[in-house]
Formats: structure tokens, sequence, C-alpha cells
């Protein structure tokens, strides 16, 4: 009972790693959490499905297909609406990105309607191998690798690649990554695209799970938030371990304590770590100047 | 515009004859209006004045006191389902539930208001959203709230009076958010108020001058969930019948969307938002019907989207006057209508 707790909790939080580490990188870079994040994973899934199913697509081309319209997405959020705000502060780019929310929502389920739709994924989740006392299904162990691969080649693009260095320099100190040559506007479009299109990962990943409808990501998006403030909104690692973290504490509570308030489990884990370490398990604490 | 000379002149509740007498207009249009409007508009007027209650109460919280919230659904929730709840299984006369109501939505408020204190901007829009769709969650699956399949909304009696259709119910929901508009006016006047707006230019700065930020950050909560909690309350008995979906997150984005459209920071604005932004939701719901726009509509949808989907066009709507609101007009329909007057004023200057 308790390794199969512990084993689908890691694959679902694998999926809140994904979120979390979307936002963290868009949080790091203009320091506004994305509420439409979950949106733009909906409706890339959403993009892939009717390449999927409505034109026939191979499964490789559908989701290329998908990818590209994700950066597209994020590019056009970013480009034609948060660069418009006149000297923004937090709260006036947060309305925006919940406007794109809605925009987004509206527009999905103004398209698709309310319908659950099957998601087709080329690995089953009903093909199991046994680990132990414990089952787990191909579409878990696929959701797993597929995001540790991510991760790795998001370190590797943060660590090795120039435009991964010069997202980092902006991430750091805007001003003088623009004295040193850099296109800090150009970055932070790509730092949009690179975030929609993880959130799409994501997105893509959960859809066989659930089922497909606007409101796939709706409370994914908070558990993706409640993973990023357990880890901390400013580490990429600790957002990560946030989402594992997180999706293990949930199975375990489902499992032991109850079914009913599961999804309370994340709402608790944000107000408990904001009272006692508001910064997260794995940040630096940081204190405002006047 | 006009030179305050002192105190009293500042906190007067209309400063000109002229404001008394439109002030007495609308009361006696407000009185006269019901006997006036047919049954459909009536309904349209109660639901205005409920999201006028909510509205005044979340710019109270984030136009006067800068905090976010992206939970007052739950509030309101709360408000409604404490109000059916005591009047069914406590056999509470209704201003009392309502009242009562209205508190227990106060008190989340003040808890939530705690973790607030060490919050700010984007935490704080994370907790507040983490509390509404939680509330959302337990409603649906509790028992005592009906579950997923809500609640039957008990016969409204107020003292000897019986009320029954939405004309009667007019008096009692105009009334109410009447005085809590009242009260939001005077209390933006007072000691409180003013720290209020002192910790949204800088809490820091009014901690420095001794705002008591601990008292007054909740007590903003407190007040917005109160207000909320009283809609609530009213909107349950509008709506004769109420369940978990009605509570959603999308609504907390409406919510804040009346206060976007209104202007921050306004009472008058709030008003305006609340009432305008109403009409265009319930039109919206009905937009097919619409002379022109909405054949229009059904054929695109036809050939390009899904007609079943249309009313959902109400959501793309509003995220898109939300975002425009604040790239090119950050004050609303306040700011347009202060510029409006200036304008005027000063004509042909």
């Amino acid at each position: 009972m308790f390794l199969q707790l512990v084993v689908s909790g890691i694959s679902f939080g694998s999926l809140y790693a994904l979120i979390a580490l979307a936002m963290v990188i868009i949080y790091k870079t203009s320091e506004v959490p994305n509420f439409g994040q979950g949106e733009m994973a909906m409706i890339s899934t959403f993009v892939a499905f009717t390449l999927l199913v409505t034109h026939g697509y191979s499964f490789v081309v559908s989701f290329i297909g998908a990818f590209i319209f994700a950066a597209a997405l994020g590019i056009f959020l970013e480009f034609v609406f948060l660069r418009r705000a006149k000297d923004p502060n937090i709260l006036s780019l947060i309305l925006i990105t919940l406007g794109f929310e809605m925009v987004l929502y509206g527009l999905a389920s103004w398209k698709w309607g309310a319908d659950q739709r099957n998601f087709p994924f080329p690995v089953s989740d009903f093909d199991v191998i046994h680990l132990g006392s414990a089952v787990i299904s191909y579409l878990n162990i696929a959701t797993l690798l597929i995001t540790l691969l991510l991760m790795f080649m998001l370190f590797l693009f943060f660590r090795y690649t120039k435009v991964g260095i010069a997202m980092k320099a902006t991430q750091q100190n805007a001003m003088a990554a623009r004295i040193n040559g850099i296109r800090t506007n150009r970055i932070l479009s790509i730092t949009w695209a690179l975030s929609s299109m993880i959130g799409a990962v994501a997105g893509m990943l959960l859809a066989p799970i659930a089922t497909l409808d606007p409101n796939l990501m709706l409370e994914p998006l908070l558990k993706g938030f409640a993973a990023a403030v357990l880890g901390g909104m400013t580490t990429l690692v600790g957002a990560a371990l946030g989402g594992y973290i997180l999706g293990v504490l949930e199975n375990l509570f489902g499992g032991y304590v109850s079914l009913e308030f599961k999804s309370i489990v994340a709402f608790l884990i944000i107000v408990l770590v904001l009272c006692f370490k508001p910064s997260g398990l794995f940040a630096k604490h940081y204190v405002r100047k006047v | 515009m006009d030179m305050k000379r002192d105190y009293y002149e500042d906190i007067q509740l209309l400063d000109s004859k002229v404001l008394w007498f439109w002030f007495i207009m609308l009361i006696a249009s407000l009185v006269t209006l019901p006997f006036l409007l047919p049954n459909y508009h009536i309904y349209m007027v109660n639901y205005m004045a409920i999201n006028v209650i909510v509205t005044v109460g979340l710019n109270i919280l984030v136009g006067y006191t800068g905090q976010i919230s992206l939970g007052h659904a739950g509030f309101f929730a709360i408000g409604a389902y404490g109000t059916v709840l005591l009047m069914t299984n406590l056999h509470f006369p209704f201003l009392l539930a309502l009242i009562c109501g209205g508190l227990i939505a106060a008190f989340f408020g003040f808890i939530l208001g705690l973790p607030a204190l060490r919050l700010e901007g984007p935490y704080l829009a994370i907790a507040t959203l983490g509390f509404g769709m939680a509330i959302t969650q337990v409603i649906g699956r509790w028992q005592v709230f009906g579950g997923r399949m809500g609640l039957e909304v008990p016969d409204l009696s107020l003292g000897p009076f019986v009320i029954d259709t939405d004309r009667q119910l007019y008096f009692v929901v105009v009334t109410i958010a009447f005085l809590l508009i009242l009260a939001a006016r005077n209390l933006m006047k007072t000691r409180v108020g003013r720290a209020f707006i002192a910790i949204r230019d800088s809490d820091i700065a009014a901690e420095t001058m001794g705002v008591n930020l601990t008292l007054y950050k909740t007590l903003a909560f407190a007040v917005s969930a109160f207000y909320a909690g009283v809609a609530g309350g009213l909107f349950a008995f509008l709506l004769g019948f109420i369940n978990p979906s009605t509570f959603n997150f999308i609504l907390s984005i409406y919510f804040l969307a009346f206060v976007i459209v209104g202007g921050l920071g306004s009472i008058f604005g709030s008003i305006m938002g609340g009432v305008v932004m109403t009409w265009l939701m319930l039109t919206l719901d009905k937009v097919q019907e619409l002379p022109y726009i909405g054949a229009v509509l059904v054929s695109f949808s036809d050939s390009w989207m899904n007609v079943a989907g249309l009313p959902n066009i109400s959501s793309v709507i509003f995220g898109l006057i939300i975002i425009l609101l604040v790239v090119f007009e950050p004050l609303g329909l306040y700011g347009f209508w202060i510029r409006t007057k200036i304008y005027w004023k000063t004509w042909p200057f």
C-alpha cells in the first residue's frame, strides 16, 4: 500500500514538477506568476488532439505541431500583452495573465465545448509492470522518464548554451545584461516560449490520464503553484523537488487520511509553507527594501 | 477638485446642495423602479445589486488596501451556504442568518488574512487562489453541504412579509446594497480607511507611522469577506438553488474583473463596474439572441467554432476587457468618468 502510494505519487509529482518548472522559469525572468500557464498548456494539448484525431497526422507530427503552437502562444502573450503595459506593477501583470487565462479558457470552451475526450497516447495506461508489491503503468514510467529527460536537458541548456546563459543573466540583473549586449526583450520572448512548451509537455502527459476538456488544467495549475511555492519560486531544482514532494504527500494523505479532501492538501501546503518558510524549502530568504 | 478646508468638510457624505438633490432623486428612482420594469429586468437589477456588494467589498481589499484576492468566490460560497444552512437547520430568521453568514465569511477572511501578513503580490495571489479552490472542493465533497447536487433554498420571510417574487426581493437586496455601500464609503473616511490606504501606498512606511499592520490587513480581509458573504447569502435567494459549480475559480476572476472595470480605489467606480459588467454578463449569456451580432456570431461559430459553446464568449470578452483596461486605462470606468467631467468643466479650454 505504502509503496504503491509513493510510486503513483512520484508519477503525478513529475507532472506537478513540470508545471512548477514552467512557472518558475517565467517568475525568475518576469517576476510574475503566470496564471495563464494551465490554459496555455490545455490549448496546446487540444491542438495536438486536433492534429492527431481530426486531421489524422502521426504522433510525431502532431506533437511537434503542438510544441510550435505552444511556443508561438508564449511569445504572443509576452509580445502583444505584457510588453504593452505602461509602468507595470505586479498587480497589473498578474491581471494581464489572468485575463489571458480567461480568453484562452473561453476560446477552448467555445471551440471544443464541455465534452470529455479521450486523448490517444502512444504509451498505454493499462499495461503495467510489477515492482515488488506496487504496480506501475507504462504511461507512468514514460511520464517519469520524459520529465527526468526534460529536466536534464534544461540543466544542460542553462549551463552550456549561449541562450541559456543569457537567460540566467537576464534573470539576475536585466540592466547589467543589457549593458553587456544581451537583447533582454528577445530573451524574454524566448523564455515565455520555453515555459509554454514545458507546460504543453505537462498537458499532453496529463491528458491521457484525465479526460481532455477545458477544465483539464485548472487544478493542476494550483498544484503547480503549490509545488513551486513549496520548493521556492526562485530555484529550478527546488521547484522540481517540490513537485515530487507534493505528489507523494498528496497521495499519502489520500491513502491514509481521507480521499475526499485530497485536493485541499495543495492549499494547506501553500499556506503552511508561506507561514513558516515563505521563500520555500530550497531557496535563500530574500528581504525587501523600502 | 474643490478644496477641502477642514476635516468635517472632508468626511461629509455629500458636500453640495446639488449632490443632495441628485442623491434624493436616486433614492426616489430606486423606490419607483420595480413598478416600472418588467420581471426579467428586475431579476437583472437584483443580480447587479448583489454584484455591486461584492465589488465594493473586493475593492476595499484590492483597490484600497492593495492586497489581491483570487478567492472571493470562496467567501461568496461561504456566505451562501452559511445563510441557507443556518435557516434550514437552525431555523434562524432571514436577517440574522444573513448577518451570521457574512460573519462566518468574515471569520474565514480573518484566517486567510493571517498568512497575508507575510505575503505580498504573487504569493498572496497564489494563496487566495488555493483558498477559493479548496472551499469549492470541500463544499462539493461534504454531504452536509449537499455535495455535488447542491442545496434547495428555503422560503424567505421577513417579519410578517413573505418574499417570493423577484420584485419583492428587489427591496431587500437593494436596501442592503445601499446600506453596505454607504457603510463602505464612510469607512474609507475614517481612521481605518486611511490606514488601509496607507498600507496600499507602502506597508513599511505605514508601519513606521504607527499603523498596526496585523490588525488592519486582517481587518481588510475580514471586511471584504463580510461583503462577499452577505452578497452570497442574497445570491442564494436570487437563484433559489445553490450548487458548488456556481462558485468556481472563474467567478473569482469575474469579481476581480468587476473591480478593474469600475476602477481600483473608488466606491463609485465599483458601483459602475458591478452594474455594467453584470449587464454585459447576462447579455452575453444569450448572445445569439442579440440583433445582427448574434446571427453573425452563430454563423461564425458554425463554420469555425461550435454553436453550443457560444455563451463561453463572455469569458473571452471579459478577459480581453481586463487586459485592455490594465494596459490602456488602469483607473477603469471611474478614470474615464473623471476625465470626461474635467473635460466638460474646463471646456472650451
